[in-house]
């Protein structure tokens, strides 16, 4: 097993400011860099702030950005970098920092209330949904997602446009709304609530221009832009014109399955 | 005068996993104004970890399964320790409760004429587990966060806030419930964020906090798992019952060192892996205990035939319950037929075609390939033990949840003990979560209701015990440094060395494996780290501090390390998830004792104790007998292997 030092430059502040800190500190073959926070906890920064549940990628706590890029700690292995590289890590930028690399996510929690639950169908009692597996394959996609907020992050809608986050649930809340859209029981349309409408209307559906910044950030490698947001830009387009699901539509055409 | 900020519910629920979040939508279902408080985030509980599934006697693919071999199998993987009346409920119920989920919105695996596909998994006689590829905690965790979300929703519609009758209090931890007399008052808390104290008021407290794996060194817990509720528990009075019993799990990944301990999903042998030596045999046709013998194929070919037959066939020995196979690993790796890095070989590349297995098994897939650079459609994993789960915990009654000797308090989930015996099947565990949630949010709702208006009055929460908890959680600030021309003074302990020490400690002598030297040893070095640990010192301030946090979940670690080791020296037997090398084999007469740690100062002081005796009383109680109609329910061979003499012909 062969161990070095490498050179890491972690945000450290809070809402007052803050600034980049320097450390050496130990790597070991096949750490992550949630590994090599947790050592500088361990041995140089005990009160260092970072958030952190599983370390097995199956919880989305640990968002960070390494390198400018948002990522999950726990899932992005040392090995991807040069020894001699500096390694930057910083808190997510699109949310309110709290502290040195933990934030104020409140904003998604906030529009998950916004969108309405699953409507349950009218005369079938539990037991009795029966469902189909291809029906169910495309839901299933999207609820993999497991909220690291990472596309929430990227998305350049809200990233460096704080105006907009009234209007515009995020690419996550917006797949929830395809989720429940494609699902084969949902009973909305009988309640009343046309969800590809409010999509559009409450959700600000018509702010995303599919550049697939969400899809590419994704660390579940769901296909947020072509299997559920165009989808839905789809499905909207009766009510309204939208010009970039015509462009969509002529652009896109590749064939992309469940993950 | 106290100044910390005080809001009153019904019902505070502790812990935001499968069992907390669903008893809090009983609770508020219920009438109650109910609020959760957990340390992380809403939706990032230790529950998205469980993966192979749920496990409930629905029928769906073989329509021979039914409650009663479902509490059968319950019984004898626990080795017939369980708690019946909760292994009867529990079998009875978890097919409402799945069922229910779907009417949440959640979206099951299906079969082939739609209902809710079902799985093989160790210990289960037929195919049983409801399930959404290895990702099953995920939907559950998802599912119950939403439906939360909805019923805040209704709450909206009427009233125009959505946190009128059930909040989340996220990342926030709970360091001591308060009691007036032996009652239940309320909860004293922190927010992690600004480090903020403050009171939740209420008669009724769920305890629903999890398990302990943190106090191991190899484990597949999150770092949540510090035993904060067996703690709160055992502090406010409530005894905590057979502690001894931890399960490791056979399959936790063991290279690289960073990823040791993570999980390597039992489905994975239930869809047809199986486990290897370096010489390349199949070992576990060596390991099939006498109990089991009749039900377990005695060739590869058998258990090969059985996937696709089982009506004809046996199961393979690789679906032995968890404890099983956990020990034979140990033993293979011991007699020096391990895999390199000092596990054994799981292999499901030469099983199935490899877009089976990316389909079946994603997050394993995924996870070997991101965090080891093996394919798992293409080579074999390297597995070994990795502590997982402890059966141990809060004394309940079966049908209501409440802790022993504490009205106002409830316990539900894996911090609960008793329903899984000596040993958890697996996908019992998010059944458990269902099932009994829903009964502690009920019972934690009527209790409240019944001490409002004229039939009773609600127990208050005193300014003494406010304040001495605020100053307990205040100490780690002003641990002593070097005390200028002392001799002997000492700087303060850093949390994180503490800990580590901890880890390793349980690890190498309270382990899988265990002999009453190593047990005396542990005992004596968890004392040497109580004493250090009330010298845990932190530096900075009150803000999303971690090594604060740290510090004060200390204190909960070493009370339940205390309790494990203390309880594994008693029990001179080996049974389930217990395993004495001085004392190999299972002791019917041991079968009716249950073991409940108490602490030893009854006011819930933790003042520094006399190092041998520790802080933590043994008491042995004899269990109840098993309804005769249940025990009906096996055959007479079977129960000799059992059960005391004395029991066989009451």
């Amino acid at each position: 097993m062969s161990s070095y030092e490498a050179r890491f430059k972690v945000w450290r502040g809070d809402v007052a400011g803050g600034g980049l800190e320097d450390f050496g500190i130990e790597v070991n073959d096949g750490e992550v860099v949630l590994d090599i926070i947790h050592r500088i906890q361990a041995t140089q920064a005990p009160d260092l702030a970072v958030r952190w549940n599983c370390k097995a990628g199956k919880c989305g706590s640990c968002s960070a950005e390494i390198n400018g890029r948002p990522r999950l700690l726990c899932m992005t292995r040392m090995s991807v970098f040069m020894r001699e590289e500096t390694i930057t890590v910083t808190p997510l930028r699109a949310f309110p920092v709290i502290r040195d690399l933990v934030t104020d996510v409140g904003f998604n929690y906030a529009k998950a209330r916004e969108v309405p639950a699953f409507v349950p169908p009218d005369g079938l009692g539990p037991g009795e949904y029966r469902m189909m597996q291809e029906d169910v394959d495309r839901s299933q996609e999207f609820r993999k997602c497991i909220e690291c907020f990472l596309c929430q992050d990227t998305c350049h809608v809200v990233r460096d446009h704080e105006e907009n986050k009234t209007a515009f649930a995020g690419p996550r809340f917006l797949m929830r709304v395809a989720e429940l859209d494609m699902h084969p029981l949902d009973a909305a349309e009988e309640s009343g609530l046309d969800r590809k409408k409010t999509a559009q209307d409450e959700h600000g559906l018509g702010y995303c221009n599919i550049t697939k910044c969400c899809t590419e950030v994704c660390p579940e490698s769901i296909k947020i832009t072509d299997n559920a947001l165009i989808p839905l830009k789809e499905r909207a387009v009766d009510r309204k014109y939208d010009p970039l699901v015509w462009l969509g539509s002529k652009i896109r055409r590749r064939p992309s399955g469940p993950a | 005068m106290s100044v910390v900020d005080r809001q009153e519910w019904d019902v505070v629920v502790v812990g935001a996993g499968g069992a907390g979040l669903r008893a809090a939508i009983e609770a508020r279902e219920r009438g109650a104004r109910t609020a959760v408080i957990c340390k992380s985030l809403f939706g990032k509980a230790h529950t998205v970890m469980a993966e192979g599934g749920i496990a409930a006697a629905m029928g769906n693919v073989n329509s021979g399964d039914n409650w009663q071999v479902h509490f059968r199998d319950t019984l004898r993987g626990g080795k017939f320790l369980n708690q019946w009346r909760m292994a009867e409920l529990h079998a009875q119920e978890a097919p409402d409760r799945v069922w229910e989920l779907e009417t949440w919105g959640a979206l099951f695996d299906r079969t082939s004429d739609g209902r809710i596909s079902q799985r093989n998994f160790g210990g289960h006689e037929y195919p049983r587990l409801a399930h959404v590829g290895d990702r099953t905690g995920l939907e559950l965790i998802r599912t119950l966060q939403q439906k939360i979300v909805s019923l805040q929703q209704e709450d909206f519609k009427e009233t125009g806030d959505y946190e009128s009758r059930l909040k989340v209090y996220q990342e926030c931890t709970v360091t001591r419930i308060m009691k007036e007399g032996s009652r239940v008052s309320g909860a004293f808390c922190y927010e992690r964020e600004s480090g903020r104290f403050f009171v939740l008021e209420a008669p009724s407290v769920v305890v629903s906090t999890g398990g302990i794996g943190k106090s191991f060194k190899v484990t597949s817990n999150s770092w949540e798992y510090t035993g904060d509720g067996h703690a709160l528990a055992l502090l406010a009075g409530a005894p905590l019952l057979n502690m001894e019993f931890v399960q490791f799990h056979p399959t936790g990944m063991v290279w690289p060192p960073s990823v040791k301990g993570i999980l390597v999903t039992e489905s994975v042998r239930g869809d047809g892996g199986v486990l290897r030596n370096s010489e390349g045999e199949r070992f576990m046709f060596d390991y099939i205990p006498d109990v089991f013998k009749e039900k377990y194929a005695q060739s590869e070919e058998e258990g090969d035939r059985w996937y696709e037959d089982p009506d004809h066939n046996r199961r393979p020995p690789e679906l032995l319950p968890r404890d099983e196979v956990a020990r034979a690993i140990n033993s293979e790796v011991k007699a020096g037929r391990g895999s390199p890095h000092g596990g054994v070989f799981l292999d499901v590349s030469t099983r199935m075609p490899a877009d089976v297995i990316r389909r079946r098994l994603p997050s394993m897939y995924h996870q070997f390939k991101e965090l080891a650079d093996v394919d798992i459609t293409a080579e074999a994993m390297e597995v070994g033990p990795t502590c997982h789960y402890v059966m141990g915990g809060i004394a309940v009654e079966s049908d209501t949840a409440a802790a022993r000797g504490v009205p106002g308090l409830f316990a539900a989930g894996e911090v609960a003990g008793g329903m899984h015996g000596s040993n958890r099947l697996g996908g019992n565990s998010l059944s458990d979560l269902l099932v009994f949630g829903r009964r502690a949010g009920l019972h934690a709702a009527r209790y409240a209701a019944g001490l409002t208006g004229l039939t009773g009055e609600r127990p208050l929460v005193d300014d003494v015990q406010v304040d001495t908890a605020a100053a307990e959680a205040l100490r780690p600030f002003s641990a002593e440094g070097p005390v200028a021309g002392v001799e002997d003074s000492r700087p303060p302990e850093n949390p994180y060395t503490l800990h580590q020490e901890l880890q390793q400690a349980m690890n190498d002598l309270v382990g899988i494996i265990r002999r009453e030297a190593e047990m005396e040893t542990a005992l004596e070095k968890l004392a040497d780290l109580r004493v250090r640990a009330r010298r845990a010192g932190v530096e900075g301030h009150r803000q999303f501090n971690p090594g604060w946090h740290l510090a004060l979940d200390l204190r909960n670690m070493l009370l339940v390390s205390e309790c494990v080791a203390r309880a594994a020296l008693e029990r001179t037997e080996s049974r389930g998830g217990h395993t004495r090398e001085d004392h190999p084999a299972m002791d019917r007469a041991w079968r009716r004792i249950n073991l409940l740690c108490q602490l030893t100062d009854p006011t819930g002081g933790l003042a520094a104790t006399d190092p041998v005796h520790g802080q933590i009383d043994l008491v042995r109680e004899t269990t109840e007998p098993i309804r005769p109609d249940l025990l009906a329910l096996f055959e007479k061979e079977e129960l000799v292997k059992y059960l005391a003499e004395e029991e066989l012909y009451e």
